[in-house]
């Protein structure tokens, strides 16, 4: 039996080099060459730079499998379950900025990959699926394995292609990836069926794209940003609402240099979390059902809400119609129907934040004129520092005794630091992750904000590694989550990503407990899932049996020795069993459909917000 | 709410329609009609969709469709500057005694007999969704049969043209 530690790191060497590559030459660009349809997906692949491919081979895709072995670029990463495949390439494409890429067979690995699909579709991830399908003829005719899934991820996905024709393979490709990552990106998939990937065709490079109805907005329009610029010059309580935009324009940059030169505060959501530093004096935390009391108030309170690819999203403005109930709104957002979606724009800004930002800035310095400055905002700081002083973030420990989730979290982010990413599943612990780590730049945390995905931080770790195999990646999971999809530690501990898992244990499907223990009467159906009571499964034990290293800590004394011999194994994955009390709760919190003014610092404190 | 007639200008790819029909759904608008077909151009087709929203959904619904990536162009088509038509085919009950009475109304509404035997009329009429129903409510009394209406089609009035630019 090969030792875990005398496994190479695969993520680390060259793609394809412990195979015999046979070489073939490239030819020029533009010359048709005579291939199969598999062969021209293949070189599509290769043409358009995807370097990592997670996916599971069966009957319909199988012959895309065969020139994939021969393939000296991309390198196929065979996971345990499709819906491993789709969250890793998801993971892959949030840590790096590129298009992730993931594969399946039709029918169920097909439907597989439905959840993923819908996950990165509701927080603009560039993806691209390829599946196989059913020869032709038998499209339609209920055959084996067949599912109609460009029907099925027709509302899940940005868009997709059923190709009937092995000539139009390249260009399908060519606009899937165009698709995936221009505009508002998304998930695209590509559905081929198994005859057109069999049938000879010829294969050149580039293909001309055919999209006439696609022309996203990328340049803002001037007249807009002069006028945002001007109401940002003259509010007295503005806020910037940073959003999951800003990390995919890549332009934390410009907002870092925007914010400073007016002094604005800045609140970040979920899926924005690392686009400002949290160490910024002027980041107020983020907004939002579990938000710090300082970023809601900020936005209930504003006179300007400055949006900044954000999109309004229910868990951020609760109760919409007491949401920031005096502010003007200026968004600007890629996307023109998220404009005015859920609350009214006063100045719309469709186009491309990076842009926008630095546009805006050049305005704003363009108001102020070459003797002015900005605006006095002291007594608008005033009033959010005391708030931000007055109502920390915070956690007590747990009265039975047990270990604080917050305090082992907190202590991940601090021992890891700001270089390392961090993804999560989705409850309890990703709220804790979300508050608790300081992340000091984009793309270093990475969850499933818009689905909700539990299950997400396994597969989405694996795939940052692979994006990032020079990187310490954290899997913030919790007990619930990790029971969904920890076999792609499998993969991991095959394939060479060692991550790093914090199953953050409490023995309970948390985030529901804490639901039926505020609003049902501390009635608690089925949300014991009875890894404290029977320790079933040992997650040790578990990690070890997947080829990782299982470590477990249980008391505060423990946890920073734990987290640091974490930290020194990297030839495997681990996992570290975080043993901790099933009573901690996630605060503050807005509770669903109320306004934010009624949001709870903690149990039985609500900061009075009237009283102001 | 108020009523309002969009042409949709689409690619004519398989699956479009069910990408228009889908969106409408699962956003909660509700499709008062829909027609589609052929235009001058080979590679597009154009949907004629009544709906009934407010101002303010009805641009939410526009923004939506523009992002599907086969829809090329949409523009909105006031009543007043365009002319709306549907098609109605119906089957009259009309024997010979009460067969002059229905040829009368057939008549005045400007319609046509396409089908006649001896128990009934089969009856063509075009025009605005309004005066058909009147046309119906004048034949009911006679005992409508089975009936078939299409989808509006709109064109604006004038010489300008909405294909004429944005469909490559």
């Amino acid at each position: 039996m090969t030792s875990a530690t005398q496994r190479p790191n695969p993520v680390a060497a060259t793609p394809g080099a412990a195979r015999s590559p046979r070489p073939k030459p490239a030819p020029p660009t533009g010359t048709p060459v005579r291939v199969t349809g598999a062969q021209s997906l293949v070189r599509s692949l290769e043409a358009v730079g995807v370097e990592v491919v997670f996916g599971i081979p069966g009957g319909t895709i199988l012959p895309a499998y065969d020139p994939l072995l021969d393939s000296t670029k991309v390198r196929h990463v065979l996971v345990r379950h499709e819906q491993g495949a789709g969250h890793a390439a998801t993971g892959y494409a949030q840590a790096t900025g590129k298009v992730g890429v993931c594969m399946a067979t039709s029918g169920p690995g097909a439907t597989n990959l439905v959840t993923p699909l819908a996950d990165a579709n509701m927080d603009s991830v560039p993806l691209v699926a390829i599946t196989g399908q059913q020869t032709r003829a038998l499209i339609g005719t209920d055959a084996f394995q067949e599912a109609d899934i460009c029907g099925i991820t027709l509302p899940i996905t940005k868009h997709n292609f059923l190709v009937t024709d092995p000539a139009e393979i390249p260009r399908a490709i060519a606009e899937a990836f165009h698709l995936a990552s221009t505009g508002r990106p998304g998930p695209v998939l590509v559905d081929i069926p198994k005859d057109v990937l069999q049938e000879n065709t010829s294969f050149s490079w580039p293909p001309d794209l055919r999209l006439p109805g696609y022309k996203p907005t990328t340049r803002p329009h001037g007249k807009q940003v002069r006028e945002a610029a001007k109401l940002l010059t003259q509010a007295r309580r503005p806020v910037f609402y940073v959003g999951g935009g800003v990390i995919k324009a890549q332009a934390s940059a410009e907002l870092a240099t925007l914010a400073e030169l007016t002094g604005i505060p800045v609140v970040t959501t979920l899926m924005a979390r690392g686009a400002f530093p949290d160490s910024h004096r002027q980041h107020l935390g983020m907004p939002g059902m579990h938000g710090s009391v300082a970023a809601v108030a900020a936005l209930q309170k504003a006179d300007l809400l400055i949006a900044l690819g954000a999109r309004f999203d229910d868990r951020v403005t609760g109760q919409v119609s007491s949401f920031a109930p005096d502010a003007q709104v200026v968004h600007a957002d890629i996307d023109p129907a998220e404009i005015s979606k859920n609350r009214r724009a006063d100045v719309p800004i469709v186009g491309d934040c990076k842009e926008i930002i630095a546009e805006l800035t050049s305005a704003v310095r363009a108001e102020y004129g070459p003797k002015g400055g900005p605006a006095d905002l002291s007594a608008w700081w005033q009033q959010l520092d005391s708030i931000r002083e007055g109502f920390p973030l915070g956690y007590e420990w747990p009265e039975d005794g047990s270990l604080s989730p917050q305090f082992v979290i907190e202590r991940i982010g601090k021992i890891a630091g700001p270089d390392a990413i961090y993804t999560a599943g989705v409850g309890q612990h990703q709220m804790w992750a979300a508050q608790f780590i300081s992340y000091e730049k984009p793309a270093t945390w990475i969850n499933s904000g818009g689905l909700g995905t539990m299950g997400f931080a396994v597969p989405a770790a694996m795939g940052a590694k692979f994006g990032h195999p020079d990187k310490v990646v954290w899997a913030i999971d919790g007990d619930g989550c990790f029971q969904m999809t920890n076999q792609e530690l499998a993969t991991c501990a095959i394939e060479g990503a060692p991550i790093k898992v914090a199953v953050i244990n409490n023995g309970n499907l948390g985030m529901v407990r804490q639901w039926q223990n505020l609003f049902y009467s501390e009635r608690y159906s089925q949300t014991d899932l009875g890894t404290h009571k029977h320790r079933i499964p040992d997650f040790t034990l578990l990690a070890e049996a997947l080829g990782c290293a299982g470590l477990r800590c249980e008391s505060k004394e423990d946890v920073d020795r734990v987290i640091n011999r974490a930290m020194e194994i990297n030839d495997r994955p681990v996992v570290v069993d975080f043993v901790v009390g099933k009573d901690a709760q996630v605060w503050p919190m807005v509770a669903a459909g109320t306004g934010n003014d009624q949001i709870m610092a903690a149990r039985g404190i609500r900061p009075l917000f009237d009283e102001d | 709410m108020s009523t309002h007639t969009l042409s949709v200008l689409v690619e004519n790819k398989p699956g479009v329609l069910a990408r228009v029909a889908g969106l409408f759904s699962r956003r909660g608008f509700n499709i008062e009609s829909l027609a589609v077909g052929p235009t001058e151009h080979a590679d597009v087709s154009r949907m004629t969709i009544v709906v009934a929203v407010d101002e303010l959904p009805l641009e939410q619904v526009t923004k939506q469709l523009n992002k599907l990536v086969n829809v090329i162009k949409i523009v909105e088509l006031d009543p007043g500057v365009s002319v709306q038509r549907e098609l109605l085919l119906v089957k009259v009950r009309a024997d010979a005694t009460v067969r002059t009475q229905v040829l009368e109304t057939v008549q005045l509404f400007r319609a046509k007999v396409v089908d006649v035997s001896p128990e009934a009329l089969t009856i063509e009429a075009t025009g605005t969704a309004d005066k058909l129903e009147a046309l119906l409510r004048m034949l009911e009394p006679y005992g409508v049969r089975e009936m078939v209406q299409s989808g509006m089609v709109a064109i604006g009035r004038g010489p300008r043209s909405i294909t004429a630019t944005g469909v490559r």
